[in-house]
């Protein structure tokens, strides 16, 4: 009972964010806690560290942006595409990616996120280069005018939580133990008999599709995209959405990325050092808080109810060589 | 055919800081396991140094390619003893993302300082001008980068080869727990080694004042093009890493001879054939991970 009052309290804030911050903000958050929670079905779920996701999302946002340009796609048709382009995408490079694992596989991400920037970045004649893509009109849904934004908020709002629904279904879906197996121990889940290489590469080319919706429904929402879409520092600000809000946690990726976004709208009135505070934070959250918000309160309330250990995060069990 | 020399050599150039710095970052990952982030920022550090010392106390170039350096290592060595050491316990991973938020702290503080447009740093006097090599004349500044780097890659493989420290840092990429547990006080090098690691980032960084605007971004991307080079050599091999280096600027050069968009992409476009055929790296050893 308790958990539903919880999620009817959870809808009904969603339904009513955009009276309480300006509808534009309201989306972003939308957007950017699909893509957390996307994400975090590689990080949290199955242990796997891109470092390069903004070539998915962002990748998603260009997609979607110049298929409505210059070809009039209307919404949601647009953000669906992104989906499927950002998954198309991912099938190569994530494929290659994770025939890597730990530390390699943060440096290969980051590689090619940066291989999809410079691409984006030469490739004037389509994504306008370092202009970016301009002007993307919103076009009637179905007769119904979305041109205002808080119109934009109420449509894009079913399609986000139908992407996160989804993100926690295939989590806690049997695939979804499986990926759980695999970050625990996927030399072991390997031997039990699993395809490891395959599910993994599954989970990944889902997880960026559904960072690619993100990225679609993100794009509309500005009408314009540029190049730091791409750029790394979006795939390390949605690392950063993850840790804060806690990963592994069905919560923790949404309540990080609208604390984030809410941060920088509020820091943004006075000053311009937001790399200063995303760095300090990303700093105080690896050194001293790494469960994240949800990750904390979890284990506080577990710890009430029962007095069990918690189970460990994704990726610390894994001790470095030294002073073991 | 002498543009394809002229760009021979300045990809050897522009090898030579890939050779630096992907040889810091293995010489830091082989003793300590850790994927050094702040590798460019650290770089950036090295060149704002440089312009510092020349316009605040008048200091030399040749000067600030021994200080500059030394006070980047002093910044290395106090990051390493404030925050990195207490995340070695912990999955490698963390002290990636550890030096990651550093690398947003140093380069957006620097902008704030200096903003974006970054500022001119003059050739040293002596090595103006530029020398008939063969058929084309070559800056001679750029000759000298050149020497120069060959001879930091050489002294540095001098040292791990054959002195003792060198010896201790070669043991415990091998394996730690066996040479700590033979008396190596493995730990107390710990700080050092990483210090010298990015002492060779702000080395890099100093060569590149006077070539490349000094900028807080400078060291931005040039770290992720570090890291496809090092996924390319493979981490393990001291050796490795400088060949990969020097072959990348090559290849990269080259590649805008004959298709000028390429050139950035050229590298990790080489990533990820070796990843297909030799997922190690070329010179890495299967079991690495």
């Amino acid at each position: 009972m308790a958990r539903r009052i919880g999620w009817a309290a959870l809808l009904a804030a969603g339904l009513l964010l955009p009276m309480r911050v300006y509808p534009v903000l309201a989306a972003d958050i939308l957007a950017w806690a699909l893509f957390a929670t996307a994400f975090d079905i590689m990080l949290g779920y199955t242990g796997l560290l891109s470092f390069g996701q903004a070539a998915f999302f962002g990748g998603g946002a260009y997609t979607a942006g110049l298929l409505t340009q210059r070809l009039g796609v209307p919404y949601p048709l647009n953000a669906l595409a992104a989906a499927l382009a950002a998954g198309l995408l991912a099938l190569p490079l994530m494929g290659l990616a994770i025939r890597r694992r730990g530390i390699y596989l943060a440096m290969i991400t980051l590689a090619f996120g940066q291989m999809v920037f410079y691409v984006v970045n030469e490739w004037r004649s389509l994504t306008g280069g370092e202009n970016g893509v301009q002007g993307i009109p919103r076009p009637a849904l179905g007769g119904v005018d979305i041109s205002s934004s808080t119109a934009y908020y109420y449509a894009a709002f079913p399609l986000a939580v139908l992407g996160l629904l989804l993100c926690w279904r295939i989590v806690r879906s049997p695939f979804g133990r499986v990926l759980l197996a695999i970050r625990e121990n996927d030399v072991r889940t390997e031997t039990l008999g699993y395809a490891v290489h395959r599910y993994k590469l599954l989970a990944a080319v889902l997880s960026c599709a559904l960072s690619g919706l993100a990225g679609g429904i993100w794009v509309i929402n500005h009408g314009f995209v540029a190049l730091d879409a791409v750029h790394w520092t979006t795939s390390g600000l949605v690392v950063i959405m993850v840790l804060l809000g806690g990963m592994g946690t069905r919560l923790g990726p949404l309540v990080g990325a609208a604390l984030v976004l809410l941060l920088r709208d509020f820091i943004s009135t006075w000053t311009d050092a937001w790399g200063v505070v995303t760095g300090t934070i990303f700093i105080l959250v690896i050194l001293i808080f790494r469960q994240g918000i949800v990750g904390t309160i979890e284990r506080l309330l577990e710890a009430r109810t029962r007095p069990a250990p918690a189970p460990a995060p994704a990726v610390e069990e894994v001790a470095s060589p030294h002073r073991s | 055919m002498e543009i394809v020399l002229v760009q021979v050599f300045n990809g050897l150039i522009s090898g030579a800081f890939y050779a630096l710095l992907s040889l810091g970052l293995a010489v830091i990952f082989g003793m300590l396991r850790v994927v050094n982030f702040m590798h460019g920022a650290l770089y950036m550090l090295g060149a704002f140094g440089a312009y510092l010392l020349g316009v605040q106390l008048g200091v030399s170039f040749w000067w600030a390619l021994i200080i500059s350096p030394l006070a980047v290592a002093a910044v290395g060595f106090l990051l390493e003893r404030a925050l990195l050491r207490r995340l070695y316990d912990l999955n490698v991973l963390y002290n990636l993302l550890l030096t990651f938020g550093l690398t947003l702290v140093i380069q957006d503080a620097m902008r704030l300082r200096f903003g974006v447009q970054g500022v001119p740093y003059s050739i040293p006097a002596q090595l103006r001008g530029a020398v008939l090599i063969g058929f084309m004349f070559f800056p001679t500044y750029r000759l000298f980068v050149l020497g120069f780097s060959v001879l930091v890659c050489l002294g540095v493989w001098w040292l791990i080869e054959h002195t003792r420290v060198g010896m201790i840092i070669r043991a415990s990429t091998e394996n730690p727990v066996l040479t700590r547990a033979l008396g190596v006080d493995v730990d107390r090098w710990i700080p050092l080694v990483f210090a010298f690691g990015v002492a060779l980032a702000g080395l890099a960084g100093v060569l590149a004042a006077p070539m490349r605007n000094v900028s807080p971004l400078m060291g931005a991307d040039l770290i992720i093009t570090t890291f496809a080079i090092v996924v390319i050599g493979g981490m393990g091999s001291i050796l490795g890493s400088v060949v990969t280096g020097f072959f990348v600027g090559v290849l990269s050069a080259l590649g805008a001879v004959y298709y000028p968009p390429a050139a950035n992409t050229l590298v990790f476009i080489v990533m990820a054939i070796v990843l297909l055929f030799r997922p190690s790296g070329l010179f890495g050893s299967p079991e690495a991970g």
